[in-house]
């Protein structure tokens, strides 16, 4: 690999995945994230040891993942919000059994069957836990084709790093638009090994008998067992943080977006600036951990913060924690499958500047 | 003295935590005891339902994994898939196979997914207390049908192991009961041959085992047996329901 290719998100998301030692994969169809499981149906009974099985639900595939994560394997999923929901009582059990496994959300308008094209309405699943108990996921959200190959093979190492599922968070653009990308060569980090892994077992192998299991009967060691989870969620959050700032140094007027809605947000940021209004950006590229310092720090000059989602609002409530009511935090958005305009967020800003708030 | 008898090593020393009088107990000491004979300790992997036999990692001594309701065949099957030559059964209840995991199990027999799947019906919601299940036999009273079961109102028991028995998939399906010695001797017979067809590759195998619940059954042990004979059988025949060659 090396030169760049034209790449559909999807399927560069999927090669980035093999690329990383991703050896199985279990999906069910649904628009629009299909060309996941279609390119890794080609691929991976070509890549030695690969396998990739189509479930008869979303539910069992989340499950077929368990089982394959408890084994020790690489192992993807990828879905599209409807079907994330039924995934998410999957994923809580991940979690408890502490299993690395690396989700793909390709996130659709919402509630409901909704429609099929792009939207960010599944930020508050995707951050707040979605399925039930106490627990955190890393939420990666690119906002190229390119960000999603690293951020895809990140995911995985992260995984294997804290034993926790990790979510890609993309919108139906992201899947859905090619772009040039350059596959890159993949180093894997220093891991620890998966000793506690159900590959069999017999007295005096070496190693204890694995159980994989998320069931702690005696509230006393559930507790424990949740403490040493959040434990490994307050290591991410010092450790896996990660957003990109753009012209916030002087900025009065800072936009906070993600995904697809950063780079139009970009975008309306360069016009704004020829036009005199000093606009920043804040990208948050892990959706948790939160970036909320840079926000923070923005909002010690800032005149204004705009958060802008393809929802009715949602991160707003993360930025408005970060800024801790020292400004004023706006909100622009469209939801439902409409993706917002740049002439739409310089309408937003220059209101905001007129009004010098 | 010569030891004519003993615990298997594929059981942990853990003591059961089943009611006194359920037969879970001689199902456990008979699927350990098959894989114990068969010498595969080191490459079995137990999956555990969610109901009465939840607590089955803690029992069964080999790798073990904790599926969520109704899910261990699809937990099985990402297991079994990762390391082919492991060998890799399940172990459920009728509520959690029957109903809530009926997708995964029928898509895993349908697949021929190379796994041995003990199912254990006793007609009953055993861990919840009681309540009506896929299983439950027409005019049953359980905590949900307190009336016993109307056919009309909420429709009839669902005999899996026929049911399966029609697909392509499956390699091995039977039936059988641990109601007296004669029994459990077939049953022991039927489980080891279930594991040999996993080894041997030829797909999916099924035992159903028919199971008492005393407790929720508002009987006595040896009542219960009774009841399982005299009302279980004729709803659910034993015999081998499906064999390939």
């Amino acid at each position: 690999m090396g030169q760049k290719m034209l790449m559909k998100g999807n399927e560069a998301i999927a090669e980035a995945a093999i690329q990383a030692g991703c050896r199985f994969f279990f999906g069910y169809p649904i628009t629009p994230q299909n060309q996941i499981p279609e390119y890794m149906s080609k691929r991976l009974p070509k890549v030695e040891g690969g396998c990739f099985l189509q479930a008869e639900s979303e539910v069992s595939a989340i499950n077929m993942v368990y089982g394959a994560a408890g084994a020790g394997a690489r192992v993807m999923t990828s879905s599209s919000s409807p079907g994330i929901s039924l995934k998410q009582e999957g994923i809580s059990y991940i979690v408890g059994a502490e299993l690395p496994c690396v989700i793909v959300n390709m996130v659709r308008g919402g509630p409901g069957l909704g429609s099929i094209q792009p939207a960010q309405s599944d930020y508050y699943q995707a951050t707040r836990g979605g399925g039930h108990g106490d627990y955190r996921m890393i939420v990666l959200a690119p906002s190229s084709v390119q960000e999603a190959v690293e951020l895809t093979q990140n995911a995985f190492d992260l995984a294997d790093k804290y034993r926790n599922p990790v979510l890609v968070l993309g919108d139906g653009l992201i899947g859905q638009m090619m772009e040039p990308v350059e596959m890159p060569e993949y180093k894997k980090p220093e891991l620890p090994e998966k000793t506690w892994a159900a590959t069999g077992w017999k007295p005096g192998c070496g190693r204890d008998r694995a159980i994989i299991n998320s069931l702690y009967i005696d509230p006393s060691v559930l507790e424990k067992h949740v403490n040493h989870l959040y434990e490994k969620y307050a290591a991410m959050e010092q450790a896996e943080c990660r957003w990109q700032e753009e012209m916030t140094e002087d900025a009065e007027y800072v936009m906070v977006a993600y995904g697809t809605t950063a780079r139009i947000a970009r975008s309306a940021m360069r016009k704004l600036r020829e036009q005199g209004i000093k606009a920043g950006l804040i990208r948050p590229i892990t959706l948790w951990p939160f970036p909320a310092e840079p926000i923070a720090k923005a909002a010690k000059h800032a005149k204004a913060f705009l958060t802008v989602e393809m929802s009715m609002g949602q991160m707003i409530d993360d930025v408005k924690l970060a800024v801790n009511g020292e400004k004023p935090v706006h909100f622009f958005g469209r939801t439902g499958g409409i993706v917002p305009t740049v002439r739409e967020i310089i309408t937003e800003v220059e209101k905001l500047a007129k009004e010098g708030c | 003295m010569a030891i004519v008898y003993e615990k298997t090593k594929l059981l942990t020393d853990k003591p059961l935590h089943y009611c006194p009088g359920c037969t879970h107990g001689i199902i456990h000491r008979l699927v350990a005891e098959a894989l114990d004979e068969l010498g595969i300790q080191d490459k079995t992997i137990g999956v555990a339902p969610v109901g009465c036999a939840v607590f089955a990692y803690d029992y069964f001594n080999c790798d073990m994994m904790e599926a969520a309701h109704g899910r261990a065949p699809a937990v099985a099957t990402g297991c079994k898939r990762v390391n082919p030559n492991n060998i890799v059964f399940t172990y459920q209840g009728d509520g959690d196979l029957a109903s809530i995991g009926a997708a995964e199990i029928t898509h895993a027999a349908a697949r021929g997914e190379n796994i041995t799947v003990i199912f254990v019906n006793n007609a009953i919601y055993g861990m919840t207390g009681g309540q009506m299940a896929p299983t439950t036999l027409p005019g049953q009273v359980t905590t949900t049908s307190p009336y016993g079961r109307d056919v009309n109102h909420c429709g009839y028991p669902i005999r899996m192991s026929e049911m399966l028995a029609t697909l392509d998939g499956p390699a091995y399906i039977a039936r059988v009961s641990v109601h007296d010695v004669k029994a459990i001797m077939d049953a022991k017979k039927k489980i080891r041959k279930a594991f040999e067809m996993q080894i041997a590759g030829k797909g999916f195998s099924m035992i159903e085992v028919l199971s008492t619940c005393p407790t929720n059954w508002g009987l006595t042990p040896q009542e219960a047996l009774k009841w399982l004979q005299e009302n279980m059988i004729p709803q659910y025949p034993l015999g081998v329901k499906k064999e390939v060659e």
